[in-house]
C-alpha cells in the first residue's frame, strides 16, 4: 500500500479555507515545515490550527500568521510571537487556550476512536467554565474531573525522522511530543520524514506510528529545525 | 533574604533519593544544578523526556532534543522518550513524585495562580494546570512580595487561578511554609530575617509555633 506522494504541495493539494488542521510540534521542535511552507505558498485562509505553540514571527505557524490565513488558534501556549498577539489584540485572531495535557489526550482520543475524556486540569479554574464535570473516586478519595471532547480535524499534519512508503513512522527524541497522537487524530494524515525509506527497511518493533493512520508520507528536503532557546554550556 | 540561587539550594534539599521529579521553568529549572551528589533522581520534562541532563556542550546543541522551556539539553544514561499524552498520563496518574514550579500568588489553602494577569497578553498555561491539578507533592519557588512591597501569599489569590487547594509547600525569598488545612504553616526563616518580617510581608493565615529555626543552606 503505497501512500507515497512527491512532495509538501501535493500533499496539502486538498486542503482548502476555513478547514481544521492539527500541526505536530513542539515549540519549533518536529513542526512540519515543508507543508507549513507549502500553506503559505497555497494561501489558503480561515484555518482553524490546532496546535501546541503557535511559532515565533519568522518561522513555524508563525509563517501562516503573517500571511493572515490562520482565524483561529488552539493551543497550550503562544508566547514568543509579536504578529500573534497584534492579531490577537486587534481582533483578527481568536484563540482558545487549552491545558498541554488535555490538548494532547483529546488528541489521542479522537485517535482511539473515543468521544471524550475526563481530566482534572483546570477544575476550579476559569477553564472549567461551562463545561460539564463529574466526581469520580480516586485513590479512595472524591475527586472532580472535566469532561473533554476529542478534537475533530479535517487534516493532520505532522513531522517524523523517518518513515516508509506504507506510511509507517519513527519520531526522534524530543520531536516525537503532539506528532503521533495528531497522526492518529486527523480525518486526513499527511507525514513529512526526514528519510523516507522502502518498507522492511524499518524494524516493525520500532514503529511508534503504524501506517494504518497516515494517507499520504513524503520526503521532505531542506530542514532548516531552528533552535529557539540555544543554551549550552562551556568545555573546561 | 535568599536570592533565586538560594531558593533553588533550599528546594533542593526537598529532594528524596528515587523521585521522579517535573521542573518548571525559571527558579525550578535552577534546582537541578543543587540536588545532592549520589542520589538517585530522575528528571522528567513533560513534552516527552524522562532522564534530562544539563545543557549541552557548545557545538553540540540537536534541535530534537529540547526541554519543555524550548532549551537546547542532553540526556542521561537511561533515558526515555514518548510522546505527550504518555507525559500527561505519568504525571496524571502520580507516577511523578514531586512537581517544582513557579507562581505569582499562593492563597492559604493551597490555590496557585501563574497563568495570567488580566489586561496583559496570556500567553497560555502550558502544563501548568494539568501539573497543579493532578501531582501528589508540589513545591512552589516564588517571591513573598510584589515589587511594590505587597504579600503574594494571600487569604485568596486575586488573579486567575490555575489550580485549587493543590500547593503543598513553598519556599520564598523570606521563607519556607507548609500550606495546612489551618493556613501557611511557617518552617523555616531565610538567614537574616525575623518572623515579624515574615508576618509583615504575608497577608493570608500563618501559624506560627515554636521557635523558628533559620534555613541551613550550603
Amino acid at each position: 500500500m503505497n501512500k507515497t506522494v512527491a512532495n509538501a504541495e501535493e500533499a496539502i493539494r486538498d486542503i482548502t479555507d476555513n478547514m481544521t488542521l492539527m500541526l505536530g510540534g513542539f515549540g519549533l521542535c518536529g513542526i512540519p515545515e515543508n507543508c507549513i511552507t507549502a500553506l503559505v505558498k497555497k494561501g489558503v485562509k480561515g484555518l482553524t490550527c490546532i496546535a501546541n505553540n503557535a511559532g515565533v514571527d519568522d518561522f513555524g505557524i508563525g509563517l501562516l500568521l503573517q500571511q493572515h490565513q490562520v482565524k483561529k488558534m488552539i493551543a497550550s501556549y503562544v508566547g514568543e510571537n509579536a504578529e500573534f498577539e497584534r492579531q490577537l489584540l486587534s481582533g483578527e485572531l481568536e484563540v482558545e487556550l487549552i491545558p498541554q495535557g488535555t490538548l494532547a489526550t483529546r488528541c489521542m482520543a479522537a485517535g482511539y476512536g473515543m468521544p471524550a475524556i475526563f481530566t482534572p486540569a483546570g477544575v476550579g479554574t476559569e477553564i472549567a467554565i461551562g463545561k460539564e464535570s463529574r466526581k469520580f473516586i480516586v485513590d479512595g478519595a472524591e475527586k472532580e474531573f472535566l469532561m473533554e471532547y476529542a478534537f475533530d480535524a479535517d487534516f493532520a499534519i505532522v513531522k517524523a525522522w523517518k518513515g516508509d512508503t506504507q506510511g509507517n513512522l519513527v519520531f526522534r527524541e524530543t520531536a516525537r511530543n503532539f506528532n503521533p497522537l495528531m497522526a492518529m487524530a486527523g480525518k486526513i494524515t499527511i507525514a513529512e520524514v526526514e528519510e523516507l525509506v522502502q518498507p522492511g527497511e524499518l524494524n516493525p518493533d520500532h514503529i511508534h506510528t503504524p501506517g494504518i493512520y497516515v494517507h499520504r508520507i513524503f520526503q521532505g528536503v531542506d530542514y532548516e529545525k531552528r533552535i529557539e532557546q540555544r543554551t549550552v554550556r562551556k568545555k573546561n | 533574604m535568599l536570592d533565586k540561587i538560594g531558593i533553588a539550594k533550599r528546594i533542593a534539599k526537598e529532594i528524596r533519593n528515587g523521585y521522579y521529579v517535573n521542573l518548571g521553568i525559571g527558579i525550578p529549572t535552577l534546582v537541578a544544578n543543587y540536588i545532592p551528589k549520589g542520589m538517585s533522581v530522575v528528571l522528567q520534562s513533560e513534552n516527552g523526556l524522562l532522564g534530562m541532563g544539563p545543557f549541552p556542550f557548545e557545538g553540540e546543541e540537536n534541535p530534537d532534543l529540547i526541554n519543555a522551556g524550548k532549551q537546547t539539553i542532553t540526556t542521561v544514561p537511561g533515558s526515555a522518550f514518548f510522546d505527550s499524552a504518555m507525559s500527561f498520563g505519568m504525571i496524571r496518574s502520580r507516577k511523578v513524585d514531586l512537581t517544582i514550579l513557579g507562581a505569582m500568588e499562593v492563597s492559604d489553602n493551597g490555590d496557585i495562580a501563574n497563568w495570567k494577569i488580566p489586561g496583559k497578553m496570556v500567553k497560555g498555561m502550558g502544563g501548568a494546570m494539568d501539573l497543579v491539578a493532578s501531582a501528589k507533592n508540589i513545591i512552589v519557588a516564588m517571591q513573598h512580595v510584589n515589587k511594590a512591597g505587597e504579600s503574594k501569599l494571600l487569604t485568596k489569590c486575586e488573579l486567575p487561578l490555575t489550580g485549587v487547594a493543590c500547593v503543598k509547600k513553598i519556599v520564598t525569598e523570606l521563607a519556607v511554609l507548609d500550606i495546612t488545612p489551618e493556613g501557611f504553616r511557617l518552617l523555616e526563616r531565610a538567614p537574616g530575617i525575623s518572623v515579624e518580617q515574615i508576618k509583615n510581608a504575608t497577608q493570608g493565615r500563618l501559624i506560627i509555633e515554636g521557635e523558628i529555626p533559620e534555613m541551613v543552606i550550603d
